[in-house]
């Protein structure tokens, strides 16, 4: 072993001897020590969250940049009669639409930069949804990290404030409309809602206040805010430790995975430049939100297509879809129930379904343990329905909000489509459930039907006494146990109305609504097949087991099928990955 | 024998057949094509004209606007719309209409200039109205577009979209797109109110305002800063594209790494 020995080269020496100085100073090495052998498991569904953390760090990388020559002001100015663009020489604009198109026109790489920014806005709102969807499903969201998903929710919402400010910066027409529905919103608050309108807007709408304001929102409060949270949700996902997959040997007490120092620091460094790459790429080749296309902003005009950016597109949707009539006056009051109802009431009820679901679910299923073990959708039919139903109707009110492309675009009358969504806005949802969940079910039953008969070989055998039977292959270990490993929930079982004598118990009805809500959850399921099925389905049907049938026709074969229903340990899966 | 018959049987030879037999047809549909007729000759309507373009009107259209074009149950009275709705209707192809539906659609025009301009003189006859602007009238070199940026946001952009690129209107009604309207007939449009389209007299728009108007429309469509510009239709169009390009490549790519490891 001598000779492998050989002295450190000076770049080593270097690096060691900065490393001990940081270590000595700030016990950096136990952190390092921490990260490095920090295990974190393996699925492409993970790298979303990723997907929206580079995307905000981009945000702020090209928003600084954005920052240098924007000018958040609603002073009054000009475009120079020999201004860039034709078609605003002369035109009387704001400082922050004049800054904006100098912006975009004059410094150097600056429409490139706001093009980045705002590409990365949308894609960023688009992971964190993606991300959600992936968490949601898999049930990520169960105990520990419940308050997780919370603070992701809250992300969520400040990323629906980021983009919302940001958007309405540059002061050109079609943001300054969409100020125009928020003034209309406040303004249908009942009772406080004029009051609160001067608030916002410093006066009458649109007022001189708003844009420096908005400017201080988006890029010191919210982003602020967003820094915070993201480095609360990472904190709790490191001390959670990471969810995984179902497969042989994992559980709810082991992590199986890579350690993140090379693997994961590689990846993630890697992860970086390709959302940058194709942030860029897309900034590079497709305008975005061409301000200057809409002119500075003039409370009168308001243009056909003019619709937010996409993740508040189902707000839009909501307001177009309710019929206008729902105005109602009472006495002198007006009440605005045509804006409250899709403005308010709507999104009120998505995202309130959305942050509470795991507590709702957690309530219905009465389970106090720790889950780090990820579902697998099909085996819980109720929230797997409830997801889909939820992005349905999300789904129903983004095309709402784009009717009028839609009329355009497919030929089509935008008064139909108006009504066809109004309907499927409350038909869409109960058909997607009933649907996902149904197609969840038989997934299982497939599941079941799999690990009693194994897969189809398609080979036909014929036995001397001229019987025929199919060959099936039955499941090695690991593909059994991902199909067997889920526990079944089963609706809650509580106590008796009365005792024994006849007593009626306290607290029986508030037991009783929380059976039936876990009724609504779980009555419908399929149990996973215990090892008792497996024995009893090797045992007796012999004609399905390829084994029994030829190697020993009509031989007991249950000996030893019990541990067909238990983890493999121990055993190598096939494609030679020892767990 | 068998390396030749193997040779033979190249499996790229069918999309190379395929490749060649779709060059043979386009190349000879583009010769075969009639070519559109291009003689624009500009004259004043003669006696003679009126006269063709109401043998003309009488074959083609009279059966829904009435042998006098004072108009029937179906179509509209054509007396005193003047020759520029003549110029715009059938210059578009919009007229003859193909069937009947929320709005007639431009289409592939049916009647060459002469014919059109016979038409229009026909239809002049019957009553004063507008004319046909002049070429200086509707010259966008000569038109201010910051004016005519204001103009049509304030008159135009609530149905036509913020640049021109069209909008919907009620049952199936629309607001077309512009950017391949050519000056004269989008003047027209404004000074005749085609189908839903309101009429901008003179007094509404000077003539011009109408040519500033013009002018603004002349500069989209041509430079797109930002690179590909989705159609000009706002953010919906780019949501979907986000959606589509960027999560698209992003999830790719994650399925790709993903798979790479474990």
């Amino acid at each position: 072993m001598s000779e492998l020995k050989t002295p450190p080269s000076g770049g080593a020496k270097a690096a060691a001897a900065t490393a001990d100085y940081l270590d000595q100073r700030t016990g950096v090495g136990n952190a390092v020590k921490f990260f490095a052998r920090k295990v974190f498991p393996d699925h492409w569904s993970f790298f979303l969250g990723e997907i929206a953390l580079y995307s905000f760090v981009t945000l702020l990388i090209s928003g600084v940049f954005l920052t240098l020559f924007f000018v958040p002001s609603m002073s009054e100015v000009t475009y120079p009669t020999e201004g860039v663009w034709a078609t605003m020489r002369g035109v009387e604009m704001s400082e922050a639409f004049s800054s904006t198109l100098r912006l975009s026109f004059e410094v150097r790489g600056g429409l490139l930069m706001r093009q980045i920014h705002h590409w990365a806005a949308l894609v960023f709102m688009a992971a964190i949804v993606v991300h959600m969807m992936r968490v949601f499903f898999t049930g990520a969201f169960r105990k520990p990290r419940e308050i997780n998903w919370v603070v992701g929710f809250v992300l969520l919402i400040l990323g629906l404030a980021a983009g919302f400010s940001g958007y309405s910066l540059p002061d050109d027409v079609l943001s300054g409309n969409g100020l125009r529905i928020t003034d209309g919103v406040i303004k249908a608050i009942p009772i406080i809602g004029s009051y609160m309108s001067y608030f916002v807007f410093g006066g009458e709408f649109p007022g001189h206040d708003l844009i420096p304001r908005l400017f201080t929102v988006h890029i010191l409060l919210v982003p602020g805010l967003i820094l915070a949270l993201i480095g609360l949700h990472l904190f709790l996902m490191v001390m959670h430790k990471h969810t995984q997959y179902p497969g042989s040997g994992r559980k709810n007490t082991n992590v199986v995975g890579y350690p993140a120092v090379p693997v994961y620091a590689g990846k993630l460094l890697f992860n970086f430049f390709v959302v940058f790459g194709v942030i860029a790429l897309m900034a590079g080749t497709m305008t975005i939100n061409p301000v200057w296309n809409y002119g500075p902003y003039d409370p009168s005009p308001v243009s056909a297509g003019a619709q937010p950016d996409w993740y508040m597109l189902f707000l839009e949707g909501a307001l177009r879809l309710m019929p206008g009539a729902t105005e109602v006056m009472i006495g002198p009051y007006t009440l605005s129930l045509n804006v409250i109802i899709p403005a308010m009431i709507v999104p009120g009820i998505l995202f309130t379904a959305l942050a509470a679901y795991p507590f709702l679910e957690a309530f219905a299923t009465g389970d106090k343990s720790e889950h780090h073990v990820l579902d697998r959708p099909r085996n819980r039919p109720f929230r797997t329905a409830f997801g889909v139903a939820l992005l349905v109707a999300f789904f129903i009110l983004v095309l709402a909000g784009s009717n009028d492309l839609i009329a355009t675009h497919f030929h089509l009358s935008i008064n139909d489509i108006t009504w066809t969504f109004r309907v499927f806005l409350f038909l869409g949802p109960w058909i997607a459930f009933v649907v996902t969940k149904r197609i969840c079910l038989g997934l299982q039953r497939k599941d079941r039907e799999l690990v009693l008969h194994g897969h189809e070989t398609g080979r036909i055998v014929r036995f001397a006494s001229g019987e025929y039977i199919e060959v099936h292959k039955p499941l090695d270990a690991h593909e059994r146990w991902l199909r067997v490993q889920h526990e079944a929930v089963r609706p809650l079982e509580i106590e008796p109305a009365e005792d024994s004598r006849g007593v009626r118990r306290k607290g029986y009805k508030a037991d009783r609504m929380r059976q039936r809500l876990s009724q609504l959850f779980y009555e419908d399921r399929v149990e996973p097949v215990t090892p008792a099925e497996v024995a009893a389905a090797h045992g007796h049907d012999e004609h399905d087991e390829q084994h029994t049938a030829i190697e020993g026709h009509g031989q007991p074969a249950g000996v030893g099928a019990s541990a067909h229903g238990a983890e493999p340990d121990g055993e190598t899966a096939p494609d030679g990955r020892n767990s | 024998m068998k390396a030749l018959a193997a040779r033979r049987h190249d499996r790229r030879a069918p999309a190379l057949l395929l490749l060649l037999a779709l060059l043979l047809v386009g190349g000879a549909y583009a010769v075969l094509v009639p070519s559109s007729a291009d003689a624009a000759t500009t004259k004043t309507a003669t006696a003679d004209d009126v006269a063709t373009g109401e043998k003309l009107f009488q074959a083609n259209c009279a059966t829904c606007h009435g042998a006098s074009a004072s108009g029937t149950a179906s179509a509209p009275s054509l007396i005193g719309v003047g020759a520029a709705a003549v110029d715009f209707q059938v210059g578009t192809g919009r007229m003859p209409m193909q069937s009947d539906g929320p709005q007639a659609p431009s289409k592939p025009v049916v009647f060459d200039d002469e014919q059109i301009s016979q038409l229009a003189a026909y239809v002049a006859s019957l009553g004063v109205g507008p004319a046909i602007p002049t070429e200086d009238m509707v010259d966008p070199s000569k038109g201010d577009p910051a004016n005519g940026m204001a103009l049509f946001r304030t008159n135009c952009a609530m149905c036509h979209n913020a640049v021109g690129a069209g909008g919907a209107l009620s049952q199936g009604k629309f607001a077309p797109n512009l950017w391949e309207t050519t000056p004269t007939h989008i003047y027209e449009a404004m000074l005749t109110g085609p189908q839903s389209m309101p009429v901008f007299n003179d007094a509404n728009l000077t003539p011009e305002e109408k040519r500033n108007i013009i002018a603004f429309i002349d500069e989209q469509g041509e430079v797109s800063p930002g690179g590909l510009d989705l159609g000009s239709i706002g953010p919906v169009s780019e949501g979907l594209w986000a959606w589509v390009v960027g999560l698209g490549l992003l999830i790719g790519i994650s399925v790709w790494i993903g798979a790479k490891s474990s």
